[in-house]
């Protein structure tokens, strides 16, 4: 916080001290205090003169009013002056100032080349993996040859595999719905403002055991169901599982 | 490389003669360094941001946290890079591709056996697209786990769960394209299960299939959803998502 310096502090104390005074004695500064004044609120009299003064100049016209030349104009402020601290504002009052300066680094090269390598290497593997590995292609679509199992992909083999225990409408629709409406929720149902792991344990076990559930349902569409989407242990019975 | 009579190098008084032209100054915006040539220092450092189209993405300088792989493991942004090489390679696939059933499959072999690095461009779009769920997937449980949904990033989180079922949406409307029976009987699955939405289920259906049976209109459906409509979508989402990235004051503090 900025400190008032001492000097302005103190004649802004005298300054106040010398108007408060100069009303209570009703000086010539302030000639006629009348009741009707005071609904004018908080601009001292002095200065209402003296505006009203401004006012009244052009009207007077061929007699103006000797300025300068030392003489304090009527109306002006305590000592001559015709301009006084009203308030000091402080600096903290109006800019929003960072107290606490943070560790920041330049984003050149710091991230950019985090970045760079992160996507050389996902690149890297991806044509590596391309090069050994082809992606399947079947035969041509064939709607009077079912194959079996027919399977959906991967990421929806979750669902798929809750079809064998629940009514479609239930697995397909219901629970993936609930599911989502949830997972988009979750800033606004989880109200805990930590974000330390030691304060969010419920959150944390109720998110992992779902996210385990999944996987192990996905896992268990993708490699543990055979013809008929029976179940069958991939170590005796084969993979039936594609890409 | 000097002259013999003592006159500047030739590449360097070319270089100069090409960085002082009009097209390079317009080309390079004043502060560039492509103007005035790099040298590390932290104004340099501002500069390359600043000055360049990046300035979109990345800000100058960014909290020293948030630049650790240990905290983010890069999964967001492989997500966009993913994004980047499946429109890249995509496009590639376009140029040999109709969207009819009595094409679509010869297409695909005939980019197999004929076109050049038609198969690997294949693979790459094929596997890059699993590897973007996965990436998504694993972004969304990160972000879970350091609770960075928390405000003032709760938008982004919704706008985040918005941009994973593009992804899903994306790869399984892709799927039917090589029309194989791979394609054709998971995407009957899929769909057969949309159809048991309560209440519209045989409309739902039919609007994802363009009829009642899986045919040469889905297909032509398909194709639009995957390679227009869903990628112009997620572009607009993503620019939000990065942009609140951003307005929310950069990534998640440390724990």
């Amino acid at each position: 916080m900025t400190e008032i310096p001492e000097h302005l502090r103190k004649r802004a104390e005298e300054a106040r001290q010398k108007a408060a005074g100069s009303a209570a004695a009703d000086t010539p500064a302030a000639p006629e205090p009348s009741p009707g004044d005071a609904t004018e609120g908080k601009i001292p009299v002095h200065l209402l003169d003296r505006s009203k003064a401004a006012a009244d100049q052009p009207a007077a016209g061929a007699d103006p009013v000797p300025t300068g030349s030392g003489a304090p104009a009527p109306g002006s402020g305590p000592d001559g002056h015709n301009q006084r601290l009203l308030t000091v504002v402080k600096s903290g009052s109006i800019q929003d100032t960072k107290s606490v300066p943070q560790d920041k680094v330049h984003v050149w090269p710091h991230l950019l080349v985090a970045e760079f390598l992160a996507a050389l290497a996902v690149t890297l593997f991806t044509l590596l993996f391309s090069i050994f590995v082809n992606a399947p292609l079947l035969d041509l679509a064939n709607f009077n040859q079912t194959p079996n199992p027919s399977k959906a992909p991967w990421y929806f083999l979750g669902l798929q595999e809750m079809l064998t225990m629940f009514h479609p409408m239930v697995a397909g629709v219901t629970i993936p719905g609930i599911g989502l409406i949830l997972l988009i929720m979750a800033p606004y149902i989880d109200k805990n403002p930590s974000k330390a792991p030691e304060d969010r344990k419920f959150a944390i076990s109720l998110m992992t055991v779902h996210l385990m559930f999944w996987a192990v349902l996905v896992m268990i569409g993708s490699f543990f169901r055979g013809p008929g989407f029976n179940f069958i242990f991939p170590w005796n019975s084969g993979l039936f599982f594609e890409l | 490389m000097a002259d013999s009579n003592g006159a500047k190098p030739t590449g360097q008084a070319l270089a100069e003669r090409v960085q002082g032209s009009q097209a390079w100054g317009s080309i390079f915006r004043p502060g560039s360094i492509f103007r005035k040539g790099y040298s590390d220092s932290p104004r340099n450092r501002s500069y390359v941001i600043m000055n360049s189209v990046l300035y979109h993405l990345h800000p100058v300088k960014v909290k020293r946290h948030a630049v650790k792989v240990s905290y983010t493991l890069c999964l967001g942004g492989l997500s966009f890079f993913l994004f980047i090489l499946l429109t890249v390679t995509g496009i590639f696939l376009m140029f040999f591709y109709r969207p009819t059933a009595a094409q679509a499959w010869d297409d695909i072999l005939t980019l197999h056996t004929a076109v050049g690095f038609g198969l690997l461009v294949r693979n790459m779009h094929r596997w890059a697209a699993h590897l973007m769920v996965l990436s998504v997937f694993l972004h969304m449980a990160r972000v879970f786990y350091h609770g960075a949904y928390k405000p003032p990033r709760e938008f982004n989180w919704v706008i985040g769960v918005m941009l994973l079922q593009f992804t899903l949406l994306l790869s399984f409307t892709g799927y039917l394209l090589p029309w194989d029976q791979l394609a054709l009987w998971a995407v009957t699955v899929g769909t057969n299960m949309m159809g048991f939405t309560p209440v519209f289920g045989s409309q739902v259906r039919f609007v994802l299939l363009g009829g009642v049976e899986i045919g040469t209109d889905t297909l032509l459906r398909w194709y639009v959803l995957h390679v227009l409509m869903l990628p112009f979508v997620t572009v607009i989402f993503m620019a939000i998502h990065f942009w609140r990235v951003r307005k929310d004051g950069g990534i998640s503090g440390p724990l």
